[in-house]
């Protein structure tokens, strides 16, 4: 069931059933393909979450409510959703408890090679791209493995911290203030504006890819360009 | 090519096109002119055909030397303008000549100017936009706010004609502020008792204001929160977080975030916001979905009818 509203003169919101589900994520790609066809040349952005897609219009369009009467009309959920599973992207991780990986394990009752291991054993979804440039929020983690945030966040993440919360995981793009758990770091680049206007991709996934993760050694992170932050010189 | 050459930095003073679009499902921010409705009046002064690369200056304390001869305007915030000295109306396009030094004070009333020349400034852009996003690191000069020593540059142009926008159309901006908001988003989430609250309490400008959103102070709006799952977020769009007072969001809002909004200010409004400081009294009001229509031709109309005077021609 599609329910929109409104979210100014120049935007309308899409909302399915409040959940962090596959089916979600592949529906909602789905729209993403129909409402393009629809409004074409009309659209500014299209920006999908867990459950909603916000539709902002360009300025010059024929009209907020007649938009939303259109989309109302025309969009259809199909009862049976194609598997688009998206490409499957593995990312090396340099586990290190410099950081939460003891209080995370304490916290689940595990040692610290049986978080690792279920970390790198599940494969995530990205649920949606936001917060910061390049940001995914990949899901669902093991369930034995959900932490809240830290108390109080820490000024300063280094930059490809990958890190978790509630049942949530995600890599920094870059240096950041964040309050999420970090279990180790990530060499290879999520963001790069460089790479604007050239073919290049300016991130190695998009909303409906999967992840994996995949244990490296310290060696081998910066083989693989990564670099140590303070905490590891 | 010639150029501008920063004098003095001022408080805070960024390079601001239209904004960047179409990059928002990558975390992008949309930045641009915290006032677009001042903006956009520049490049109508100068007669700039598409959206240009201007010099927003929050505050005040901008100086800046021309290197060559050129046509500029100052529009938004009152603030003093002079050039060598002199001192010259916002809201006017001048004339300038290689070595004049351009001055602005500090804002009267109002918070932000916008300095524009013809042609615009003409600098690489990041992500097809020059507007600078200090917590990105995105657009203007290596992605900061202006430093002394700085080059803008201009192209060398002489103009015959001079525009003026009459004084009675310039924003007010010491004025309260009537925001009309756009029920949407989880606008039932509110009952009626609540929203006649929202639309009646005299809220001020808090402390906490910049170009990423306006917090609210006054009489909390106390609510049953719910879990929401984070979701795109719009420009105006109004947040009531569980402490029940609102923030309203603006240009370098983040894009996506999960605290309930019961709807969206009208975008003209959220850019009269954006030139209010700390404890200028604010006040919602609803905008039904038939007002909404209306106000939108008026919107076209404003636009379309925006007289400009020319004053000189030599």
């Amino acid at each position: 069931m599609i329910q929109l509203k409104l979210a100014g003169e120049n935007a309308l919101i899409l909302y399915l059933p409040a959940e962090i589900s596959a089916k979600n994520l592949n529906q909602l790609q789905q729209l993403q393909q129909q409402i393009r066809l629809l409004l074409a040349d009309q659209l500014q952005e299209l920006l999908p979450s867990y459950a909603s897609l916000l539709i902002v219009l360009k300025p010059a369009h024929q009209g907020v409510l007649a938009i939303k009467a259109l989309l109302e009309q025309h969009l259809i959920l199909s009862a049976t959703v194609s598997e688009q599973q998206g490409q499957l992207v593995l990312l090396p991780v340099y586990y290190h408890n410099a950081w939460d990986l003891d209080a995370v394990a304490k916290q689940a009752g595990l040692n610290t090679k049986q978080v690792i291991d279920l970390h790198q054993s599940m494969e995530y979804r990205v649920y949606a791209i936001g917060f910061a440039p390049g940001f995914a929020y990949l899901g669902e983690l093991d369930v034995r493995l959900a932490t809240p945030r830290l108390k109080s966040p820490r000024a300063k993440v280094p930059k490809g911290a990958v890190a978790i919360a509630d049942r949530q995981t995600a890599v920094y793009p870059a240096e950041s203030p964040g309050g999420w758990n970090i279990l180790g770091l990530c060499p290879i680049p999520l963001f790069k504006p460089e790479q604007a206007g050239t073919s290049e991709a300016l991130m190695p996934f998009s909303v409906g890819d999967r992840v994996r993760f995949q244990s490296i050694s310290q060696q081998e992170f910066l083989a693989l360009g990564g670099q140590l932050p303070q905490e590891l010189c | 090519m010639s150029a501008f050459v920063v004098l003095k930095a001022g408080v805070l003073s960024t390079l601001q096109d239209q904004g960047r679009f179409g990059y928002a499902h990558l975390g992008l921010t949309q930045g641009g002119p915290a006032d677009y409705v001042s903006y956009r009046i520049a490049d109508l002064l100068l007669q700039n055909q598409s959206p240009s690369c201007q010099i927003e200056v929050s505050v005040g304390g901008l100086s800046v030397v021309a290197l060559t001869d050129t046509v500029f305007c100052v529009t938004g915030a009152a603030m003093p303008l002079t050039v060598n000295g002199q001192s010259k109306s916002l809201w006017h396009s001048h004339r300038i000549k290689k070595d004049d030094v351009i001055e602005l004070g500090f804002a009267k009333s109002g918070l932000r100017c916008y300095l524009a020349v013809a042609g615009g400034f003409k600098l690489p852009k990041d992500f097809g936009s020059n507007s600078t996003v200090l917590r990105e690191k995105l657009g203007g000069i290596a992605g900061a706010a202006l430093q002394p020593g700085q080059f803008l540059p201009v192209r060398s142009t002489y103009s015959p004609l001079l525009w003026a926008l009459p004084e009675k159309y310039w924003p007010e901006f010491s004025t309260p502020l009537e925001l009309g908001l756009i029920p949407g988003y989880q606008q039932h989430w509110f009952d009626e008792a609540q929203w006649q609250q929202l639309c009646s309490t005299d809220y001020q400008v808090s402390a906490l204001y910049d170009r990423m959103g306006y917090r609210l102070q006054g009489e909390p709006l106390l609510y049953q929160s719910r879990a929401l799952l984070s979701e795109g977020i719009s420009y105006g769009a109004v947040q009531l977080p569980p402490d029940g007072l609102p923030i309203v969001l603006l240009n370098d809002r983040q894009t996506l975030g999960g605290y309930p909004k019961p709807g969206v200010a009208l975008a003209h409004h959220a850019a009269a916001l954006a030139q209010r400081q700390q404890g200028q009294p604010i006040r919602f009001y609803k905008v039904l979905p038939k007002q909404l229509e209306a106000y939108q031709r008026e919107q076209q109309r404003y636009w379309a009818e925006l007289p400009m005077d020319f004053r000189s021609l030599l």
